[in-house]
């Protein structure tokens, strides 16, 4: 450790959705690295402790050391012959960089799909079918005082949503904090998290749209038979209490978790649930939130819906963006063997796609950004080094519950951002293809005059 | 002959930090590759904590070090795995028209593996 | 900025400066309109052509995190009406809520250039900039909605009303705001705070707050005319919706006395209820509005017209929100956002059959035919909320064309017409010149914006030539050239190139020292942290910062040089 020390205040954890934006940091600057992260969690004391500078190549082309520039020719020249490319990760990274990640595929007629497929990109489908009653994590501070987590595990994914958001945190109209709440944990099996709660509802792995309906129907006054313990696990007498606290309480929250999305029943799970939210508000004020995994999965999320309407799972081969889950998703994209060329964008899925998925990337050309080595970026045509988000480069994030902040880098990295490593691509790309590429069969100008008139 | 589980994926604390670290780490390695079992079942199965079981589904299969739980905690018949390499060997490409692979309740089966055989 | 250009022979209507029709040429150079320019510069044959100042949009919903949610919540509607790439353009997807690309280029191919997002919460400056940069052509603003805002409100409660004048200047300053906006004042509070209640009256108790919605609107009108801004507070009404609101309405622009007050989508807020009867269907009172309009200059309004077919409810008034989900079933949206706002979003179908829709169709083409100064009563449909921005042509029309707007009423409920004086109004229409008014020249006004809305020497050229035709919707639908800061983006209904556009906000001085009152509001009760909060400069690129008049004498000036 060296005596050069410099102390980032107010900056940004970006390891998960929280997005705590109250990190003090030390850094040391000859050392390049953070001595000190106070107000982190453990996740994060991590996330800041292990993003030094590491001594790596800018570039791997097949795994020989390359100038990024070098990379840049090359993931164009890929991109630029390929028929159908595939562009995924974007989750922890910025918005800056996700915006041009967007413009590269619609330029090229690709295809662009975010981490969001793959966590709560149920719940997104589940939003498109009912809408959603929401808030800003401040509201929970200052006003919530039941809240009910469902799936999920904060004390271990989102340690400080319970610290710093979401149960025992002061607020306006909570003064006493904790005291005033009333917590409830529902999941399949006891964590690090069923402490924190009053209540907590044990269902059986399966059970939780039986679960979500059958408290639906109550809030409507309708009966549920008791059979309803035996598939379940909960007893309708536990049902009906939780019917009562809901409907009794000032200001209620569900946060629910991937125990929904990623289980059987998808979308119908969380839909139930932003359902049950909706219902509730003929009595008393209900918001629902999905709790987000990467620090920036929601700023995927805004950017590609509001550059193409639709939050994932987007291709443009047509010439505009059309949404479809189960064909322009990376998963099924990848196991089915369709996408001709890859670029992965900080993030690993040769580690946690299905098996299949991992088969067709080791057959395909995958460029990759990333600032660590990762199994993905070992099966990678083009490996590029980028500097990481938050550590090294400003930029947008948006926290779990769309507020947009903007980082504070403790200290400069020598590699690119994704931002810029991407910008180039693009600019390279643009040479190659003569501007946009067009679908074939287009007039060579389409009108001005838009389709709706 | 092999008995028929429920596998939960799902992360942990010790599975985020150690991913920080890196990937191609001990300990992210460690970590993604234990299984926590259901003390009664791993009795029952004589297998003790740091035993080997193998995990099978019709996509592929996965040997990983297994760890109890009391059954307040973890249900018989449920396994709680974190995230990784070997989980994705056990998960279907199938999304069912939404994107998402399944990877919480899979139907698995599990055997001991005689300890010798381990990865 | 682009080479020199000369527009000859096109019929000019530019009101602002009293061209009426007159057959001339237009000149720019550097992205403004000039006196004259080389011989050699590039002409444009406009014969035959009318040419106009870009259009401004006073008042719509296009940017931001209610816009996205309601563009997310509804991918059904963009999958029919999709916008291609081209060789120089960005894709986009349409509906009611298009992306931000399609937002751009879909308002360039109707002629306009600017247009002002209507309501964002503080919090979600930063996103609305973010979109802003990816939404092309026109120049853009956005109003920031304080009429809830819980820190403001205690200041009120404690009379400490020159702190409340700084933490506004302050707040309009730090988010890179327009205009302020109030949206049902007091509404929030009850929505979230009292087990989804909503304001009934100008004299309701807001909540725990020892404050009325009369107090707080007063304040605001009083605050913004201080600060000298070109736009004045921008007021959404208490009661939207609601059968009887006239009174309210009424009664908030009185709260005025004189001084300067925009009241927007004033359509929304012109309904009577038959007399005697508590609860019955809405009536018309657009004669009693446009009467107090006509007769008080210090008033401004825009109609926010209804048109049939599909629409975006997208508001910040929550509890309006959910009584439309109550009626319209299907899909809600509700998002609240930390001591400053709610929202809510319901995708909603106007029918010419029902009673309701048919009156507020009505009411707005009243309003229009009742007014008496297109200055004041400028055009709206409160995009996506009464209707898409791609209605504007019929819009045009049905004011334009008094046999185009009969066949139509034959075809609306009937009994709703009875309930206003449109079939009373057949004799009017509205000519070229005044279209200019409503469009362009008297929202550019009412704006504070003096380069835009006219074609004299100094403002922007932003231009638009249409081909003349009979029928104004078609003229209005597609012009042949539209001009941005003097480069031509379309050309023979061609897009010919891409182009990014301005931010425009005001910076009104405040006192530094009000950050100290802020400061420990935000430790309290918000979850970013102060320092996090203003939005840096970074997220304007292209900006124009539009002055405020001379401070009042208390506003020291100070503040605004944030880093
Ligand atoms: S809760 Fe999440 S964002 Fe906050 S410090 Fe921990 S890891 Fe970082
Ligand atoms: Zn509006």
């Amino acid at each position: 450790m060296s005596d050069n020390l410099k102390v980032v205040e107010n900056a940004t954890c970006t390891f998960c959705g929280c997005v705590c934006d109250d990190m003090n940091l030390t850094v040391d600057v000859d050392e390049h690295r953070i001595t000190k992260a106070e107000n982190a969690c453990i996740l994060g004391k991590a996330w800041f402790r292990e993003h030094g500078i590491e001594q790596r190549p800018f570039a791997l082309i097949d795994g020989h050391e390359a100038t990024t520039e070098a990379g840049v020719e090359e993931a164009a020249q890929i991109l630029a012959r390929a028929r159908f490319p595939m562009i995924y990760g974007l989750s922890d990274t910025t918005c800056e960089a996700q915006r041009v990640a967007v413009g590269l595929a619609d330029m090229l007629g690709g295809t662009i799909d975010t981490t969001t497929s793959v966590c709560h990109g149920p719940s997104g489908i589940a939003f498109q079918g009912v809408g959603e009653s929401t808030a800003s994590l401040g509201e929970l501070k200052n006003r919530a005082d039941m809240i009910v987590f469902w799936g999920g595990n904060p004390a271990e994914a989102h340690p400080r949503l319970f610290s710093r958001y979401a149960v025992t945190p002061k607020g306006m109209y909570i003064p006493n904090g904790r005291k005033d709440r009333t917590i409830v944990l529902v999941d399949v099996r006891r964590t690090a998290s069923t402490p924190a709660a009053d209540i907590f509802v044990q269902v059986k792995p399966r059970s939780d749209f039986e679960v979500l309906w059958a408290l639906r129907a109550l809030v409507k006054g309708r009966k549920v038979d008791p059979s309803i313990e035996r598939r379940t696990g909960v007893s309708l007498a536990v049902l009906e209490d939780l019917v009562a606290r809901m409907k009794r309480c000032n200001y209620g929250a569900f946060l629910f978790g991937m125990g929904l999305t990623m289980n059987r029943g998808r979308h119908f799970n969380s839909a139930a649930l932003l359902a049950l939210a909706t219902d509730l508000n003929q009595f008393t004020h209900w918001v629902a939130k999905p709790v987000r995994g990467h620090g920036n999965v929601t700023g995927a999320d805004n950017v590609v819906s509001w550059q193409t309407g639709f939050p994932f799972g987007v291709n443009f081969s047509r010439g505009y963006p059309r949404f479809n889950p189960g064909e322009f998703t990376t998963v099924d994209v990848l196991a089915r063997g369709d996408a001709d060329a890859a670029l992965i964008i900080a993030s690993d899925p040769a580690s946690n796609f299905p098996k299949p998925a991992i088969e067709h990337l080791k057959r395909i050309p995958v460029i990759v950004l990333d600032p660590k080595a990762t199994l993905t970026s070992r099966l990678a045509r083009v490996a590029f080094t980028t500097a990481t988000y938050g550590i090294n480069v400003t930029g947008t994030v948006y926290r779990m519950d769309d507020v947009a902040l903007t980082l504070r880098p403790a200290f400069p990295s020598p590699y690119p951002s994704d931002e810029q490593v991407l910008t180039a691509i693009r600019d390279r790309v643009r040479v190659l293809l003569g501007g946009n590429r067009l679908p074939a069969g287009a007039a060579p100008i389409a009108p001005a005059v838009a389709a709706a008139s | 002959m092999p008995e028929m589980m429920t596998l939960i994926g799902g992360r942990t604390s010790k599975q985020g930090t150690s991913l920080t670290h890196g990937k191609l780490d001990g300990e992210y390695l460690e970590v993604t590759s234990t299984v926590e079992m259901n003390v009664e079942d791993m009795a029952r199965l004589g297998l003790k904590n740091g035993s080997r079981v193998k995990l099978r589904t019709p996509e592929g299969e996965a040997v990983l070090k297994c760890k109890g739980r009391e059954t307040k905690d973890l249900p018989r018949g449920i396994l709680f795995l974190a995230y990784g390499p070997l989980s994705s060997q056990l998960m279907a490409g199938d999304t069912a028209g939404t994107g998402m692979p399944i990877s919480k309740n899979l139907d698995v089966e599990v055997e001991p593996v005689p300890d010798q055989a381990g990865p | 900025m682009g080479s020199p250009l000369r527009i000859v022979n096109g019929r000019v209507y530019d009101p602002a400066n009293g061209v009426n029709g007159v057959v001339r040429d237009v000149c720019v150079r550097d992205g403004k309109i000039v006196d004259d320019v080389p011989p050699d510069a590039k002409r444009i044959d406009a014969t035959g052509l009318v040419v106009m100042p870009g259009g401004v949009d006073i008042h719509c919903h296009i940017a931001g995190p209610k816009v996205n949610l309601a563009r997310k919540v509804q991918p059904e509607t963009h999958r029919d009406d999709v916008q291609l790439r081209t060789r120089v353009t960005r894709s986009g997807t349409g509906g009611t809520v298009p992306s931000t690309f399609a937002t751009g280029y879909r308002y360039a191919t109707l002629g306009y250039t600017t247009a002002m997002e209507a309501a964002v919460p503080p919090l979600g400056a930063r996103h609305t900039l973010e979109e802003f940069h990816d939404t092309p052509v026109i120049d853009k603003g956005f109003f920031v909605l304080v009429g809830n805002n819980l820190l403001l409100y205690r200041l009120l409660q404690e009379g400490r009303l020159e702190e409340f004048r700084h933490a506004l200047a302050w707040w309009l300053t730090v988010t890179k705001a327009y205009a302020p906006k109030l949206v049902n004042p007091g509404g929030d509070e009850m929505w979230k705070g009292q087990r989804n209640a909503n304001i009934t009256a100008l004299d309701d108790k807001i909540g725990a707050f020892d404050l009325t919605p009369r107090r707080v609107i007063a304040a605001f009108i009083e605050a913004a005319n201080a600060l000298g801004l070109p736009h004045p507070v921008h007021i959404h009404c208490n009661n939207l919706g609601h059968t009887g609101n006239v009174e309210t309405t009424l009664e908030t622009m009185r709260l005025a006395e004189g001084r300067r007050a925009h009241m927007a989508h004033i359509q929304f807020h012109s309904y009577g209820a038959v007399a005697g009867k508590s609860r019955s269907n809405p009536t018309s009172r657009a004669r009693d509005i446009a009467e107090y309009v006509n007769t008080h200059p210090n008033i401004s309004a825009d109609v926010g017209a209804v048109m049939f077919g599909h629409s975006t409810s997208m508001t910040a008034d929550a509890p309006l929100a959910y009584m439309l989900y109550r009626i319209a079933g299907g899909k809600w949206v509700n998002a609240d956002t930390e001591n400053e706002s709610g929202c809510g979003i319901v995708p909603f179908t106007y029918q010419d059959q029902v009673y309701t829709n048919a009156l507020q169709w009505a009411i707005g083409l009243e309003l229009f035919l009742l007014s008496e100064d297109p200055w004041r009563m400028v055009f709206s449909t409160d995009h996506p909320n009464g209707g898409s921005f791609m209605t504007y042509p019929r819009l045009i029309r049905l004011l334009m064309d008094s046999e185009f707007r009969k066949q139509q009423m034959a075809q609306v409920n009937q009994k709703a017409l009875d309930h206003t004086s449109l079939r009373d109004l057949q004799g009017r229409e509205y000519s070229l010149y005044e279209i200019a008014i409503i469009t362009r020249a008297g929202p550019a006004r009412l704006l504070g914006l003096t380069a835009k809305g006219h074609l004299g020497v100094g403002a922007d050229a932003d231009i638009t030539l249409y081909e003349e035709d009979d029928d104004k919707e078609k003229m209005f639908a597609a012009p042949r050239y539209v001009i941005k800061d003097g480069e031509l983006i379309v050309e023979d209904h061609e897009f010919r190139d891409d182009h990014g556009g301005r931010v425009l906000h005001v910076a009104p001085a405040y006192d530094a020292k009000i950050e100290q009152v802020i400061e420990p509001f935000f430790e309290d009760y918000y979850t970013i942290r102060f320092a996090n909060y203003a939005v840096d400069d970074r997220y304007l690129s292209h900006h124009q910062v539009i002055p405020t008049a001379a401070p009042a004498a208390a506003a020291t000036p100070a503040g605004a040089a944030r880093p």
